[in-house]
């Protein structure tokens, strides 16, 4: 420490990178290079990136006497009124209906955040972008951030209604974490390919979120898989669901619902297609981002 | 430690010598022109189908900001651009501080470089200033102490006093100069970029900034200043590079390129002033 204290008193930005090099395109090799070098550089940046997130959400609430616990009250409410009158709707007992619904309710608005926030990543930080040399990584980082901060916000609801609706959980519950991080892996990867996309393609965010809508319908999120039993073509819209395996490996653990292997392989194959995809559509969009935004 | 942190430069004591050093080889950046109209997907996938009739799949506009760019700055360079309006300096600067990568030849910078570019970048106007200070620290990857010697360094040049407890937002134009110049200059760049918004300043301040740049200089580092104003451009460089329509004009002392650029009535007066001090 006392060694590098001189070092690293003065030079105050040592941690950034001295040099750069910096030519035209020239090739995979140099895309991959470059975009590799993106992704260190962030990981260099996490306080940025964690503070930045973080500030989104303070300076989004502040002056508000409850600031961002508007989050877990709305959500809340929202949580309450479906609950009672789906319960009704699908002749559901609202003990067990409940606990589903408002674990799948703010999964589902985490994830839906994860994609839509996650185009808008490159195209909101355009000031950041034009003014100085930062990665690109940092900016699809904040908006991770930003939204896992929500989730936390809205996952005392999730503590309230287990807790009176008398959900068990057991150590099996802690398979939902790593669940978790493989959400935040992918919202990752999907940020940093959608958010090139739709910085270049401005009608890449309106199909998406419209996208979205249909997923949130044809996806078991407000209903139960059982109901389907039964219809052999319904049960398509789940086995051909990517959103339906992300979901499940998040959801039955803490629901303590059961989980096969399968769910989880086919989860963590359709998590390798995006991330792989990310990394090659990063490397070659990567150099144009800034032309884009 | 503090004497040796504010007066030696850490890698001169280490007897590295890094010599910051910022080479364009013929740099060039052609600017793609979306328009709101034709940078939508519907537009780019009929323009692939009716590329089948024999039209270029590259027909897009494209703007060459730059052209065939290329000096070579080394230590104790104070070089400014000149050339008017739209003719590429900003891009320039832009190039130069790493956010575009070009689409020909080759940019290479050695030395902590800090671009002044535009007076809010990477200001939130909704934050404090001294919370701003703070995020800029992070910015520049600063350890918690580092960022309290940014901070207390900042409160003592910008000289904003309780200002700095206010959202920028409420800040006149002065006041975010100062506040970004501050934090810009606080741990010296080695490399040093800036846009012709900082001479907006008031006189005492333009005073100030000028003997920190000057220090900077002293002490062999690079300054790239971009401006209209000759006289600026007279007493802050020894440099100077016209660029017009993307393209080097002219490249060297700064009374020889300003008699090309300024209007001969302009030059003379000028020359005038420069003569009785």
């Amino acid at each position: 420490m006392t060694k590098a204290a001189p070092t690293m008193s003065r030079n105050g930005a040592l941690r950034r990178p001295v040099h750069f090099h910096l030519s035209a395109d020239s090739g995979w090799k140099q895309r991959f290079h470059l975009a590799w070098a993106d992704m260190r550089e962030g990981a260099h940046l996490w306080r940025l990136i964690a503070v930045l997130g973080f500030l989104d959400i303070k300076l989004k609430y502040r002056g508000s006497a409850l600031g961002p616990f508007w989050l877990t009250i709305s959500m809340g409410v929202q949580v309450g009124a479906m609950a009672f009158i789906y319960a009704d709707l699908f002749h559901t007992d609202i003990h067990s209906y409940l606990p589903f619904l408002c674990l799948s309710i703010i999964a589902w608005s985490y994830l839906n955040a994860l994609v839509t926030e996650g185009c808008g990543c490159f195209i909101q930080s355009d000031a950041v972008i034009k003014g100085m040399r930062m990665p690109f990584s940092v900016h699809a980082g904040r908006s991770i951030v930003r939204n896992t901060i929500i989730l936390a916000h809205n996952v005392v609801v999730i503590v309230v209604v287990f807790a009176i609706m008398g959900v068990h959980q057991s150590l099996s519950s802690l398979l939902a974490l790593p669940a978790l991080g493989l959400w935040l892996v992918d919202g990752f990867a999907f940020s940093l390919f959608f958010g090139a996309l739709c910085a270049r393609f401005r009608d890449v965010p309106q199909i998406i979120s419209a996208i979205m809508q249909i997923a949130f319908f044809v996806t078991p999120v407000m209903w139960s898989t059982t109901i389907l039993t039964g219809h052999r073509e319904a049960l398509l819209l789940i086995r051909f669901n990517p959103f339906y395996y992300m979901l499940e490996i998040l959801r039955a653990p803490l629901l303590g619902t059961p989980l096969s292997v399968m769910t989880w392989g086919w989860a963590l194959v359709i998590s390798g297609i995006l991330i792989f995809l990310s990394w090659i559509a990063f490397a070659r969009t990567r150099g144009r981002i800034a032309f884009w935004v | 430690m503090d004497r040796l942190c504010t007066n030696a430069r850490p890698d001169r004591l280490l007897g590295l010598n890094m010599m910051a050093n910022l080479t364009a080889s013929n740099v060039s950046i052609g600017f793609p022109l979306y328009h709101s109209d034709s940078r939508s997907l519907k537009k780019t996938i009929l323009g692939q189908a009716s590329a089948r009739f024999g039209r270029d799949n590259n027909n897009r506009p494209v703007v060459q900001a730059l052209h065939d760019i290329s000096f070579s700055l080394n230590s104790g360079d104070r070089l400014g651009l000149i050339g008017s309006n739209g003719s590429g300096k900003t891009t320039l600067l832009r190039v130069l501080s790493g956010i575009y990568q070009p689409t020909g030849g080759t940019l290479s910078a050695k030395g902590r470089m800090t671009a002044l570019l535009d007076p809010g970048q990477g200001m939130n106007h909704q934050l404090t200033g001294r919370e701003n200070i703070r995020l800029r620290g992070l910015y520049l990857g600063l350890s918690v102490s580092q960022t309290q010697e940014l901070v207390k360094d900042v409160e003592d040049f910008s000289e904003l006093g309780h200002f700095l407890d206010l959202p920028v937002r409420n800040y006149s134009s002065g006041m975010t100069i100062r506040l970004a110049f501050a934090m810009a200059t606080a741990f010296p760049p080695e490399i040093l970029l800036m846009d012709e918004w900082i001479l907006a300043g008031d006189a005492v301040f333009m005073e100030k900034a000028k003997k920190r740049v000057e220090g900077m200089v002293r002490h062999a580092d690079i300054l790239v200043l971009a401006s209209h104003s000759p006289s600026i451009l007279l007493e802050w460089c020894n440099r100077l590079l016209w660029i017009e329509n993307g393209q080097i004009r002219g490249d060297g002392a700064p009374m020889r390129i300003l008699e090309h650029y300024l209007p001969s009535s302009a030059f003379k007066e000028l020359a005038k002033a420069e003569a009785a001090p």
